[in-house]
């Protein structure tokens, strides 16, 4: 067993301000698309909140991260800065990918985030190969790759545990499993429903985590981090969580209860952390009231900043299909 | 010169790419402790050890993505498909993730990867074992496929596509692994895009590229013993794909036959036809004729191989209608 690490005030600070700005942002990223200020798809990571701040806080900044199209929060829990997220959802040049990924791709290799990546299920043999390149060069870093309880039904997975296992690659596969595959439950998609079962055909170290809760997903994370720094390979947790909205702004969410939604609600995370951070004093209402106010700004700011950009040029289509420069492109 | 088969001269290049950049690695099926399955990596896991020259299992669309996931991260992969055919389990990873990873992320990622193994008929191996598929990754930005059709221009390709920063596909033919040919000494690089004027002719161009070249070929010698001067043109590479040397051989010739294994519709012979009438319209004395394989898959039985395939019989007859001479 890893040594546990000391969860101290710092850590839930963090917590609170990082998944706050992860809320707040698509709060009101999701009011902004109503008004039709942008397009395209907007899968929003509401509820969720905990599973990437719980993985930030285990891992270091050069630890690379993955994940698949509901990827706002992961590069804003990673530091990235708000103005460039919602650029991108806006579609504009200052956006983190110049406008050309919009709100499924988000890339941002300073942060080593490796996508956001729109085909379910397709992330995950690229995160193996992110962290086979690491194991190649030698180093101590660790790849987490993030999946939806839907990806888990692509033969993608399969072949990635198995390989992964083989060659202990130091990767963490994290299934955020929201329980519902768009509109589908994970009960209807396969006899197996403890997702986490699925590596143990590859003899992979696995189980399931609870994922409203900050410090259980940072436990399990930090000792399948320590597992994979120490060359012993890869580790599949599975998050329990639950999205409060829809698959994407335009699902009425037919296929569960109101009463289901309620039930999850009351175990919030951002609740349950400000709940600790009152209960041990580690700030002052007037300091909370600091944080919200500091993320109010941030928000307001990203969505100023988007506004103001501007748009990409036509010519720009062109560039960054190729890294080399003067590819002759076909234009009659 | 030496004399190389074209799979010791695929060999050369990966080696002597592996020698100058040790982040180059060699992964796919059999490549390893089997020698590669057509012989093309014999001697690398001796020479370069199981960490840069590794087997996997029967998973491409797995070992395809971990080869995009590795080049993400700095790695340059070389990822063998046993054939091409067997690339459409993991096309996936290719088309949607290799090919747009640089453009999706506004050019924060370059994927340097080549993916290669042989493309096309292979003898008597029936509908899934023949297929040819050039078009189809050419049709995809962000890819540049590259297929070549003897040993020298294999190895100075290759080692080209290794160095490329952008995702190579590398097309080659179990049934020219075993051809011999010249390869200069020492190092030498062949730029993609590039097409070669193989033969000098006035009356008619053949266009053609990989092992169905020599068809091409054979019909050319075999005008030529009729007084026909033909200029040959190996395109090499299909994307990008050198447009201006066929417009210039096109404004000299007047007539061209465009000889391809694929099916024909939407194939590069469709799109070389385009370009032709586009840019050079006016210098046609005949309409541009190509030789493909027949619009079905491949049987098993040889009449029908036979029936299927380009030949220098179709391509000679092909060339006398754009001659207007008699047949």
């Amino acid at each position: 067993m890893a040594k546990k690490k000391s969860l101290g005030k710092e850590t839930y600070l963090h917590w609170y301000e990082s998944m706050l700005l992860m809320r707040k942002f698509e709060e009101k990223a999701s009011q902004l698309y109503i008004q039709r200020k942008f397009t395209g798809f907007l899968h929003l990571y509401i509820g969720q909140e905990a599973v990437v701040a719980g993985s930030v806080s285990a891992t270091t900044e050069n630890d690379n991260m993955i994940t698949a199209y509901r990827c706002h929060a992961h590069p804003l829990g990673r530091g990235t800065d708000p103005k460039k997220v919602m650029a991108e959802l806006y579609g504009k040049v200052t956006g983190l990918c110049k406008g050309k990924g919009g709100s499924m791709h988000m890339f941002d290799k300073e942060r080593r985030i490796f996508g956001g990546h729109g085909i379910v299920g397709g992330q995950i043999p690229l995160g193996a190969g992110i962290a086979f390149a690491e194991k190649y060069k030698g180093t101590k870093n660790v790849t987490l790759t993030y999946m939806g309880d839907g990806a888990v039904r692509q033969g993608a997975l399969h072949e990635t545990f198995n390989m992964a296992m083989t060659w202990k690659l130091p990767v963490v596969f994290i299934i955020e499993n929201n329980q519902y595959a768009m509109g589908t439950s994970v009960e209807r998609t396969s006899n197996v429903t403890d997702l986490y079962k699925l590596g143990c055909a590859y003899d992979m170290p696995s189980e399931p985590v609870d994922g409203m809760t900050c410090e259980a997903v940072h436990d399990a994370v930090s000792r399948a981090v320590d597992r994979a720094r120490k060359g012993e390979g890869p580790t599949l947790l599975e998050m329990k969580t639950y999205r409060y909205k829809g698959h994407s702004m335009s699902d009425p969410r037919k296929y569960r209860t109101k009463e289901e939604e309620e039930a999850y609600k009351k175990l919030d995370p951002i609740e349950k952390v400000l709940k600790t951070i009152k209960d041990k004093k580690y700030a002052s209402a007037k300091q909370i009231e600091e944080i919200n106010k500091r993320v109010k700004q941030q928000v307001e700011e990203a969505v100023k900043f988007a506004e103001e950009s501007p748009l990409p040029s036509p010519e720009d289509i062109y560039n960054d299909v190729y890294s080399e420069p003067n590819y002759p492109f076909i234009k009659e | 010169m030496k004399i190389l088969q074209f799979r010791e001269a695929l060999n050369e290049a990966m080696c002597e790419e592996m020698e100058r950049d040790e982040n180059v690695y060699l992964m796919g099926e059999e490549v390893a402790e089997y020698n590669g399955a057509y012989k093309v990596s014999k001697g690398m896991l001796d020479k370069f050890g199981p960490k840069r020259v590794i087997d996997t299992p029967i998973s491409e669309l797995g070992f395809a993505g971990i080869g995009v996931g590795s080049a993400m991260n700095g790695m340059r992969p070389i990822i063998e498909f046993m054939t091409f055919n067997f690339s459409l389990v993991g096309i996936d990873q290719i088309i949607n993730n290799a090919a747009k990873m640089y453009n999706m992320s506004g050019g924060q990622y370059n994927v340097p990867i080549v993916f290669r193994g042989p493309t096309g008929s292979a003898g008597q191996l029936a509908a899934t074992h023949s297929q040819n598929f050039e078009s189809w990754y050419a049709n995809c930005p962000g890819l540049k496929v590259v297929v070549p059709s003897n040993p020298k221009d294999a190895k100075g390709l290759l080692k080209s596509a290794i160095r490329d920063n952008d995702p190579v596909i590398f097309m080659e033919s179990e049934q020219m692994y075993g051809d011999k040919g010249e390869v200069p000494e020492g190092e030498y690089l062949i730029p993609l895009g590039v097409a070669n004027v193989i033969k000098k002719g006035t009356d008619i161009t053949f266009v053609s590229f990989g092992k169905i070249l020599k068809v091409a070929q054979a019909a050319a010698e075999e005008l030529e013993k009729e007084g026909v001067s033909v200029e040959v043109i190996d395109l090499r590479t299909v994307r990008p794909i050198d447009y201006d040397t066929i417009i210039e051989s096109i404004k000299k010739t007047n007539r061209m036959v465009i000889v391809e294994e694929a099916w024909p519709l939407g194939n590069i012979s469709t799109e070389l036809t385009y370009m032709i009438q586009k840019r050079a319209f006016d210098y046609l004395d005949a309409p541009v004729r190509r030789v493909t394989n027949a619009d079905v898959p491949m049987s098993f039985s040889m009449p029908l191989v036979e029936a299927t395939l380009p030949s220098v019989e179709k391509v000679i007859a092909a060339a006398k209608d754009v001659l207007y001479v008699e047949k």
